[in-house]
């Protein structure tokens, strides 16, 4: 009896006793999904650290020669790399800041006032949530182009402004905040806005981050529209120009491994500063994977 | 009027962005491509209807000896494989991190998340090199245990395999938050329960742990079904020239019907099948829902 209780009392979450003592056989089992995982990772970032001009060596490499001779011919011989990285973080970085303030006040108007065709607006917007983008592609090229916008980064940044999942989100989140804060803030005189403004957002700081992390993230990752959108190079994202080093640098692998590691890299070292946010972030259901 | 506006008017204004976007650049779009979907369009002349109606449904699925029809084929041997084992691997990995220490838990979360977070172009380009005929580690595997060489994505018979190998042992990142998430809010009970009826590990994970997670289950077939019916980067950038079509999937052929063919009316007959296809796996997630356990 001591010994089953202690066994439930040390992670605070139950699970079967008999599980609880993990063998050499899980242990195995999750190393070796763990290598597989990062494995592929792992090994582009290994021959982007090793010099390579042509062919890769026919033995893989498995250790990487930390030296940086791939990255500095990649920054060289492409005349766009970094155009490609601002453009990427250019447009990510306005699609999130877009979502987070407008997300947010759309949120709370749905989850917390009532006026007419509310359940409407709202029921037009859930709707859309799982209509595949491929549907909206050709008709978006169509409004794009008479805008003027082809071959510009704001025919990116206008349709991504649109991603409805941010105003689902805050309105779930919302909903579960008691009313009685913003009462009391009108009977003291605040103004709509300074009820939304001072006791509405300070409370959704959780929301807004696992928001603006996700937008971020597949802004950034972003390819079909963007190849579609943007024709010269120097208009790329980082996705688009990465795809199109194949068709450049044929037979210099090099500088493709250097190409794609350095894309990946920015979402690598933000997902190891905010490890925390992100997978709170799935939970609240805003990222796949 | 004013009184309306004096009531209601913040209200407008809170939804008004997100609302003026969504229009512009969802709602109009997807009821135009709807249109388009029954019309010969050209950039130059517009929409122009066409008799039958239907016509572009029939040329979606015909042109081409019906290449449409060979390229569902391949998004749903892809759709079965990968979801298939999405959901294996994600239930028995959260399952074996779910008895560690917290610490150990987080950094086997954080180490099958982390390829999760960048782009499935990058991670189709790292697939693509582990597949490469000449250089790649999957051959350099094979060639250690003696045996020859496979040309994994310019053999037409097994391009598609190796495409859908690489989405298998992409491990499920989301399964395995939400899996893990969801046995961590399972009730004590339950198990001090099945302790006192002598119930043996294996049978308490089969006879508690799986039923009650039924929900995210279904949520992940759901979420992983939709995501292979759409699948694109990974077969664009593995298998540009896509060997004699062996691997041609729906969102390929849209993208080539609709902007290298200009073919628009096609295309968005075609979008709008991969459409019903979607909404028939939601409906189905909603019935089930409906007979869903609670706890």
């Amino acid at each position: 009896m001591a010994t089953t209780t202690t066994s439930m009392t040390t992670t605070g979450v139950s699970w079967p006793a008999r599980l609880r003592r993990v063998n050499w056989g899980v242990w195995l089992v999750l190393a070796v999904t763990t290598v597989i995982a990062l494995f592929p990772m792992y090994w582009l970032f290994v021959n982007a650290l090793t010099p390579i001009t042509s062919t890769p060596p026919l033995t893989p490499l498995l250790w990487p020669a930390f030296k940086l001779e791939n990255i500095q011919r990649l920054l060289g011989g492409t005349k766009f790399y970094t155009q490609w990285m601002i453009n990427s973080l250019f447009i990510a970085f306005v699609i999130t800041a877009f979502h987070i303030v407008f997300d947010t006040m759309a949120g709370y108007a749905f989850a917390k006032r009532r006026f007419p065709l509310r359940n409407l607006l709202f029921g037009l917007v859930l709707s859309t949530l799982m209509i595949p983008i491929h549907v909206t592609l050709i008709p978006l090229y169509i409004i794009t182009r008479s805008l003027g916008l082809i071959d510009n980064i704001w025919a990116v940044i206008l349709p991504g402004t649109a991603q409805v999942f941010g105003i689902f989100l805050m309105r779930q989140y919302i909903q579960t905040l008691p009313s009685e804060l913003e009462d009391a803030a009108r009977i003291d005189g605040a103004s709509e806005f300074g009820v939304f403004w001072n006791v509405i957002l300070p409370l959704c700081r959780p929301a807004m981050a696992a928001l603006a992390i996700f937008t971020f993230v597949r802004n950034w990752n972003d390819f079909l529209w963007p190849l579609i959108a943007l024709n010269k190079p120097q208009n790329y994202t980082i996705t688009v120009g990465v795809a199109n080093l194949q068709g450049e640098f044929m037979t210099d692998w090099g500088i493709i491994f250097a190409g794609a590691a350095l894309a990946a890299l920015p979402m690598i070292i933000f997902f190891l500063a905010f490890q925390k946010y992100f997978l709170e972030g799935v939970r609240m259901g805003a990222l796949k994977g | 009027m004013r009184q309306f506006l004096r009531k209601h008017g913040w209200s407008y204004l809170f939804i008004l962005p997100s609302m003026t976007t969504f229009t512009v650049f969802v709602l109009i779009p997807v009821l135009w491509a709807f249109v388009i979907s029954f019309q010969r369009y050209s950039l130059a002349r517009g929409g122009r209807w066409i008799d039958p109606f239907y016509a572009n449904y029939i040329d979606a699925f015909t042109q081409l000896n019906s290449l449409f029809v060979r390229s569902i084929q391949n998004t749903l041997i892809y759709t079965i494989f990968t979801v298939t084992a999405n959901i294996i691997v994600g239930l028995a990995l959260a399952s074996m991190i779910q008895p560690l220490s917290n610490r150990m838990r987080t950094f086997f979360r954080a180490a099958y998340y982390l390829p999760a977070v960048t782009s499935a172009l990058v991670i189709g380009m790292t697939w693509a090199y582990i597949f490469n005929a000449q250089w790649g580690f999957a051959n350099y595997l094979l060639r250690m245990i003696g045996l020859p060489p496979v040309r994994w994505l310019s053999n037409p018979d097994i391009a598609l395999a190796s495409v859908t190998l690489s989405a298998i042992l992409t491990v499920p990142a989301t399964a395995i938050v939400l899996y893990s998430a969801a046995m961590g809010s399972i009730p004590t009970e339950f198990y001090e329960a099945a302790d006192l009826d002598g119930a043996s590990g294996i049978q308490k994970w089969w006879n508690i742990t799986v039923p009650l997670i039924k929900s995210t289950t279904l949520y992940l077939v759901v979420l992983y079904t939709i995501a292979s019916f759409e699948v694109f980067e990974r077969i664009y950038v593995m298998v540009p020239s896509g060997v004699g079509n062996a691997t041609q999937t729906i969102v390929t052929q849209i993208y080539n019907n609709g902007f290298k063919d200009l073919n628009f009316g096609v295309a968005s007959a075609q979008a709008f099948v991969l459409f019903l296809m979607v909404a028939a796996v939601a409906v189905i997630q909603f019935r089930f829902l409906r007979s869903d356990v609670e706890y």
